[in-house]
């Protein structure tokens, strides 16, 4: 199987981007593939933090890129998921330490290794976003159900589609179920209507992300949550099978009943 | 279901239909919005068409885009000073 090369973008910061690159690649490990996350967000480095790898990072992809160092120097391996690995991104540098055509020619060379490369791109639509989109062919785009960040991914879809990225699929990422059935928050098909790309998983609003960035474990590793199984269910997709949309009415109810049950039993242990 | 609604929601109207409405039209703009550099090319463009045809009054042409709340639309007014007859090659690029 040829590798594939996978952009996750947003436009707008704080929707989840460098969450859902961290889980569907630690999901992808899972299912056996060998992956490497790679952070496209030069001088402001967060993928590291959130796999739990930043104690282990020595070189950054720019190193590889002024041959500072060679590329599996700079590659750390995730060891709690076999086929796990990262590519940080510098800290102490900016968005113009590289080019698009350098950033194509380390896909190029990630390719020969791996079987997925997710890179996860800087928000906004500048040089940060087209150097990461550059050497993709695929693209992930995440939005919360709020309109500023619907707004930033119709924009961001109009950029990859003119920029030739197929399939561009859509992640509706902290979905609240029971606002949705309470009339108080865009559902996924008012968003889907309105940008009409292919939907490639829902998101729940999951406490489990904020538990999973705390510790340093994407939730796909070993938690199980909702939002641990929509990306392992987006992981699925993503290897074409057909796996069918949660029922995320049913965690609206679980949540509601887990909350009573909060209420009577306190704490639950973690 | 609505009737059970209101009665136990107290009449308390959602905010989703709004964010829909609200959605719709700012992507109708953000979609249609234009810079003046494509904006004069396509009336360079138009006008290089239409003088195939007609000869126009290129100082009193107006072309732009209309917008009102719930669509957008790409208004021109041409004066035609004359159309151009049986010497038009058709064919010609």
């Amino acid at each position: 199987m040829a590798a594939r090369v996978i952009v996750t973008t947003s436009g707008k910061g704080g929707v989840g981007k460098t969450t859902s690159t961290a889980n569907i690649a630690a999901a992808l490990a899972r299912f056996g593939k060998k992956v490497v996350a790679v952070d496209a967000d030069v001088g402001l480095r967060n993928l590291d933090v959130i796999m739990g790898l930043e104690n282990r990072v020595v070189y950054n992809f720019i190193d590889v890129i002024e041959k500072v160092c060679k590329l599996n120097q700079a590659i750390v391996k995730d060891k709690r998921v076999p086929g796990l690995y990262l590519l940080p991104a510098a800290q102490t540098r900016t968005k113009d330490a590289v080019n698009p055509e350098q950033m194509i020619a380390l896909c190029e060379e990630l390719k020969q290794e791996f079987d997925f490369v997710l890179l996860d791109c800087p928000a906004g639509i500048e040089g940060g976003f087209k150097n990461a989109a550059a050497g993709a062919d695929e693209a992930l785009v995440v939005t919360t159900p709020e309109i500023p960040s619907v707004r930033d991914a119709d924009r961001i879809i109009g950029m990859l589609e003119s920029m030739g990225k197929s399939p561009i699929r859509l992640i509706i990422n902290r979905l609240r179920p029971n606002m949705v059935q309470d009339g108080d928050m865009l559902a996924k098909d008012d968003i889907l209507d309105v940008l009409s790309i292919d939907l490639i998983g829902v998101v729940p609003e999951d406490e489990n992300v904020i538990r999973s960035t705390n510790s340093g474990e994407p939730m796909t590793i070993s938690l199980e949550s909702p939002a641990a199984q929509a990306y392992l269910n987006i992981a699925e997709r993503l290897l074409g099978r057909d796996v069918p949309l949660m029922d995320l009415e049913s965690y609206a109810t679980r949540g509601f009943i887990s909350k009573i049950k909060k209420f009577f039993g306190g704490k639950r242990k973690r | 279901m609505d009737f059970l609604k209101r009665i136990f929601g107290g009449g308390n109207e959602g905010t989703r239909d709004k964010a829909r409405d609200r959605l719709k039209i700012v992507l109708i703009h953000d979609r249609t919005d234009i810079s003046p550099q494509l904006l004069d090319s396509l009336r360079d463009e138009i006008v290089n068409v239409l003088t195939k045809y007609m000869d126009i009054d290129t100082k009193k042409i107006e072309i732009d885009l209309d917008h009102d709340e719930h669509e957008v639309a790409l208004v021109a007014n041409i004066p035609v000073l004359r159309i151009k007859r049986g010497n038009v090659d058709v064919n010609a690029v």
